[in-house]
């Protein structure tokens, strides 16, 4: 229901809402993405910029080499996604803040070995001129539906698998590693999974951001700030919520419509809150309306938390 | 002859790197915490000292003697009222803790320092620019020859504190078993927030010397987070010494990448890194132990 209605949205509503509801798109595929990482999977990672930047520029790449726009959106999008697989390899080596900053590093040499390419714009940036042959009210909605059917399949996928057998190892593996390894859940396999499903929808989110604002630098859309967007999201939302990163994102996108241009204090305000949330409200806002009212609107199930009532065991098996 | 000079250079830069990594360390060490805002408060003591040169005219080396008191301060005061609460909550809380604080912290200084580049090297008067000639090509400057020693010399009494001093005992009774260090009486949350008070004050020791080496900016804590990151691993996790061999890896990368190209001088220091990572992932020196 919900999606038919926003489907229609770039015919009913005008230029500015589309635009504005592709940003919230991107945003909920990044929360989300994030979240599957860090909720599922206990990987805190903050080099997800690399495959937004990837993304981005695997679209520029493709249509400088003659491929139209929107299928070279898709392509570097898998290729995002690809890429994410051999880094796996070498990230997952490193546990806790030793992967946070490893895959921060990866993200830096590939924003460098980008600018270092001058049929890329190098540092300055560059433009996806060849969405210039659509009118931008075509080029809009185009761009809207892709993220709509983006997050939408990028949500289902992430449904699918955290029901799947995969989805109560993960959490077995975000819980205790190595009590989920002893009774036989494939750890790395697990962890691999996650890894690149993030990059795919990273890169989804990059291609999107780029078709939106059609201008890209690689040190914006390599940088570091993303990363701050997705903690916040994540953690005001709720992590390990499969909900909550959805809530996360909304109210970052409000949030950034009211106070974006108090500039840098709207930063302090993001870090502090997400300092606050972090320490008092682990489960984010979503946590605690389930907890109040027992609430669950896509239950990926099998949870049991740190506390276990009989009733969140009995749901589990459900 | 330009190689050699490109070693050496490399060798003296390291020394930067091991000491803006041996706070990294010793936090990791003791806490296992990987502090994301350990940049950030390098940068945030090279400011401290510029507002102090600024106001009162001394050369930055004195004026880095009360602001590393205030950042062992800092250090302190941030374990027992942030990183001693998220530690309790779980192994993920205290990166985004950190990491949010980094944020909270750049942009601050972004709000009251402006996005103006600045730099004390005019401040310490010959220091920085004399140097050594040894031969036509080779230079070697005094400023990375007192940096290297410093590093020496912090690496070596931290080293002497851990193996000799009662409170550096303690601290590695307390890095090796929390519980059984509580038993015979450490109190741990002293311990770790001694450690953190050191950890800080080492880093705006080495935000100090890179405004005195170089420029800054309140953005460049990141970038003095992942160069002290790569240096400890490189060097190996829970070595000290493996911190400085790390940072001159670094360092000794970073010049020969320069020396083919300057813009290759980071992506070279990223690139030995991730091959590190790739063939052994314990780092060179890399010990089992918490902090040797």
């Amino acid at each position: 229901m919900l999606l038919v209605a926003l489907a229609f949205v770039p015919v009913l509503l005008g230029a500015n809402a589309t635009q504005k509801l592709t940003l919230l798109f991107v945003l909920v595929i990044l929360a989300a993405m994030w979240n599957a990482l860090a909720g599922y999977g206990g990987l805190v990672s903050v080099g997800q910029q690399a495959y937004i930047g990837l993304g981005a520029y695997g679209t520029i790449y493709l249509a400088n080499h003659n491929v139209a726009p929107y299928p070279a959106l898709l392509l570097a999008t898998v290729f995002a996604g690809a890429v994410g697989l051999p880094v796996s390899y070498l990230v997952l080596r490193m546990r806790g803040g030793q992967f946070a900053i490893a895959t921060w590093v990866v993200a830096e040499v590939f924003a460098i070995v980008v600018s270092l390419d001058k049929s890329l714009g190098a540092g300055t940036g560059t433009s996806l001129i060849e969405l210039n042959r659509y009118t931008p009210d075509e080029r809009r909605a185009y761009t809207y539906w892709l993220a709509l059917g983006a997050m939408t399949f990028l949500l289902a996928l992430l449904f699918v698998l955290l029901r799947s057998r995969l989805g109560a190892s993960l959490q077995a593996i975000r819980d205790d590693e190595e009590a989920a390894a002893s009774v036989g859940v494939r750890v790395m396999a697990g962890k691999r999974i996650l890894y690149v499903v993030a990059a795919l929808g990273c890169g989804a989110a990059g291609a999107i951001t780029l078709s939106n604002t059609l201008f890209i630098q690689p040190g914006s859309i390599f940088g570091i700030q993303w990363t701050a967007y997705m903690i916040f999201m994540v953690l005001v939302g709720g992590l390990g919520t499969f909900e909550g990163p959805i809530l996360g994102a909304i109210i970052l996108f409000l949030v950034q419509d009211w106070f974006a241009d108090r500039g840098v204090w709207y930063l302090v305000g993001l870090g502090l809150t997400a300092i606050l949330f972090a320490l008092l409200l682990p489960h984010g806002l979503w946590g605690a309306l389930e907890e109040r009212f027992s609430l669950r609107l896509l239950p990926v199930g099998y949870r049991v938390r740190g506390l276990p009532s009989r009733a969140r065991a009995a749901e589990g098996d459900a | 002859m330009n190689w050699v000079n490109a070693v050496v250079q490399g060798i003296l830069l390291g020394g930067f790197y091991a000491l803006l990594a041996c706070g990294l360390s010793l936090m990791f060490g003791v806490m296992r915490i990987i502090n994301l805002a350990h940049g950030d408060l390098a940068v945030l003591g090279a400011f401290l000292v510029w507002v102090a040169v600024d106001h009162t005219d001394v050369s930055p080396f004195l004026a880095l003697v009360p602001v590393l008191g205030l950042m062992y301060g800092v250090g302190y005061a941030l374990q027992r009222g942030l990183l001693e609460r998220s530690l309790r909550a779980g192994v993920l809380v205290p990166l985004l803790t950190t990491f949010g604080l980094a944020i909270v912290i750049q942009n601050l200084l972004l709000e009251i320092f402006s996005p103006d580049v600045r730099s004390l090297g005019g401040r310490t008067g010959g220091v920085t620019t004399t140097s050594w000639r040894i031969s036509g090509d080779l230079a070697i400057s005094k400023l990375g020859v007192l940096i290297l020693a410093v590093a020496i010399t912090v690496l070596g009494g931290l080293h002497l504190f851990l193996t000799h001093a009662p409170a550096g005992r303690a601290m590695r009774a307390t890095a090796q078993d929390v519980d059984t260090a509580e038993l015979v009486g450490i109190d741990s949350r002293a311990v770790y927030a001694r450690a953190a008070g050191i950890s800080v004050a080492v880093a705006a020791l080495a935000g100090a010397f890179l405004a005195i080496r170089a420029a800054f900016d309140p953005s460049s804590g990141p970038t003095q987070l992942i160069f002290a990151f790569e240096a400890v691993v490189i060097g190996g996790f829970g070595s000290l010494w493996g911190t400085l061999v790390g940072g001159i890896v670094l360092g000794v990368s970073q010049t020969i990448g320069a020396e083919i190209d300057p813009q290759y001088s980071i992506l070279a220091g990223h690139l030995v890194f991730l091959t590190v990572l790739a063939v052994r992932g314990r780092g060179i020196l890399g010990a089992r132990e918490a902090i040797a």
